[in-house]
């Protein structure tokens, strides 16, 4: 074994590497799931989840061991098994698949006696990868909406196919312009392309040149998935659930696992192509450095946080809970003062606060706008976001040719 | 044999199953699924060559655009299994000597060139995005805008063919 470890450390590190991120992964979207009903509760004036753990922070887990130990249903008259089967885990391969070319930071880290960097797999095709597996996703719905061989989920397939193909459109050619600014299709590079500030202050982010795009980009990307006011594929009041009510215990959770990591994999891409990825949105000069140590601020100031719930929350195990969540959060940002994950992690923390706006702004959405219908979606996709997409790319194209980068 | 040679003929292999399957299917969708399997594999022989643009853009394209409108319109027209038929006349008595004298004509010329001629090697291709973008808007700028164009003509005539009042 160890022989085999110090043959192969590449595929073992690839192993280990995939292992974490998806760990992680997993977690945060049986997370985002909880973040999502607390906000919208929020929103709603309601309190959302709150018995299970303290303020419903052992929902999550909850809901997954009652998805596992729900009885799995395949209707008799399902068309085809293979497919029906098939089609939750194409959701959940493709969804998964994305995140393998996501750099979470610049650093390198030294794991198993070789260095690494903060992500799976660094191609230099990374934005038409992400593309591409995005343009597939639309299978694993298509074919559960057909397998079913019932009228809604048909219904429900039918629409998001043709959701999904209209809107990729404008999705590939809002992302055209930040390509031309950067000229590369890594998102290394163009994430080392917004190096740099305005005036001494303003960060250079795509998302002030391209705002054009950065619009066209985060609309279409709510509809690539699904997601209200876009979510047409699955409107309950119409359609019950759309292509996955047929579906039943892991394979209902297999696409919900799918749509969560969707919204993480467009909420990256948004922040990479345009908002500047992991760099930082102070600049590093005079008192802005003290801006450095916010990542350790937020961390310690979110374990204070937790532990004034001691003295509100009545269950003697919330309390003791919410004291071990703030002591876990303590040590870890007690960790990230040593000198050398200070620097490593300074990439990461923006990279993933800017995701989670998005996220957060994902779920705003769909606590606050009404469902469009569907010619107006069709209309809205074609005859504006289209349009808008290629007079952008025109506009860049000249702005490249004639000024240059 | 490298690494990348047990890669290619496992793709080589399951692409060559795929199209079999996409024949053997009595239910379009599932030829369509095996269409798909193809493509999914010539993607992966492009990234074997080197070619990671060609690759990229053959997911995109063909397996994420043009086979989901293939499967959309399986899935509106709700078309059930086919029935298989005799070979017809057609077939019988033109349709297999041909394939006998194509396939005759194309082991021919592969057995003449076959020890003479080098393979291709894996990333024998520069297909990187820069060099293929220089190859399309630079020496072959002319004949690339023409087929732009042919295709617009191709779409129009659709609309025109599809939309009887205008």
């Amino acid at each position: 074994m160890t022989d085999w470890l110090a043959r192969y450390p590449q595929v073992v590190l690839y192993i280990v590497k995939s292992a974490v991120v998806l760990f992680v992964l997993l977690t945060a979207v049986a997370y985002g799931v909880w973040l999502e009903r607390k906000l919208v509760a929020r929103i709603q004036s309601r309190w959302g989840p709150f018995r299970v753990g303290p303020h419903g922070l052992l929902q999550p887990l909850a809901d997954g061991l009652k998805m596992f130990f729900k009885e799995d249903i395949i209707p008799a008259r399902v068309t085809s098994r293979f497919i029906f089967l098939l089609a939750p885990f194409l959701a959940v391969l493709l969804a998964l698949l994305a995140i393998a070319v996501i750099p979470f930071g610049p650093g390198e880290v030294q794991v198993l006696g070789t260095r690494t960097g903060l992500y799976i797999a660094d191609i230099n095709i990374g934005v038409l990868f992400l593309l591409a597996v995005t343009s597939l996703g639309v299978y694993s719905v298509a074919l559960a909406g057909w397998s079913s061989n019932s009228k809604y989920p048909l219904l429900g397939g039918l629409r998001s196919s043709a959701q999904m193909v209209s809107y990729e459109l404008a999705l590939t050619f809002s992302v055209i312009g930040v390509v031309l600014l950067a000229g590369t299709l890594s998102l290394r590079e163009i994430i080392d392309a917004q190096t740099g500030y305005w005036w001494g202050f303003v960060p250079r982010w795509y998302a002030l040149p391209q705002l054009v795009a950065f619009v066209c980009f985060f609309i279409s990307s709510v509809a690539e998935t699904h997601r209200a006011p876009f979510d047409l594929p699955e409107a309950e009041t119409e359609l019950v659930a759309g292509f996955h009510a047929e579906y039943s215990s892991v394979k209902a959770l297999m696409f919900f696992i799918a749509e969560y990591a969707h919204i993480f994999t467009v909420s990256f891409l948004a922040s990479i192509l345009f908002f500047g990825g992991w760099l930082s949105p102070f600049p590093e000069s005079g008192l802005w450095s003290l801006t450095r140590y916010l990542p350790v601020a937020v961390l310690g100031g979110l374990a204070l946080y937790f532990w004034t719930d001691i003295f509100r929350l009545r269950q003697r195990l919330h309390r003791f809970l919410v004291f071990v969540i703030g002591l876990g959060l303590l040590g870890v940002a007690w960790l990230f003062t040593h000198p050398d994950l200070f620097d490593l992690i300074q990439g990461p923390f923006w990279l993933l606060s800017k995701t989670a706006l998005f996220v957060f702004v994902f779920i705003w959405t769909r606590a606050t706008l009404p469902r469009f219908r569907y010619d107006q979606l069709m209309a809205f996709g074609w005859k504006f976001l289209m349009p808008l997409a290629i007079l952008n790319i025109l506009a860049t194209s000249f702005w490249v040719a004639w000024w240059g980068n | 044999m490298g690494a990348e040679a047990y890669v290619f003929f496992v793709f080589a292999a399951l692409a060559v199953l795929g199209a079999l399957n996409l024949i053997i299917q009595r239910h379009p969708i599932h030829s369509a699924l095996s269409l798909i399997l193809v493509m999914a594999c010539l993607a992966v022989h492009y990234l074997l060559l080197g070619a990671e643009f060609v690759a990229a853009v053959q997911i995109i394209v063909y397996a994420g655009a043009i086979m989901v409108l293939f499967i959309f319109v399986i899935m509106l027209l709700n078309a059930g299994e086919e029935e298989h038929t005799d070979l017809s006349l057609m077939a019988k008595y033109a349709g297999l000597p041909l394939a006998v004298i194509l396939l005759g004509v194309l082991a021919y010329q592969f057995s003449r060139v076959w020890p003479a001629q080098a393979a291709v090697g894996a990333r024998s291709f520069v297909g990187d995005t820069t060099s293929l973008a220089r190859l399309l808007f630079r020496d072959f700028v002319l004949p690339f805008e023409l087929t732009s164009i042919l295709i617009l003509i191709a779409i129009l005539g659709a609309i025109v063919l599809a939309k009887k009042e205008l």
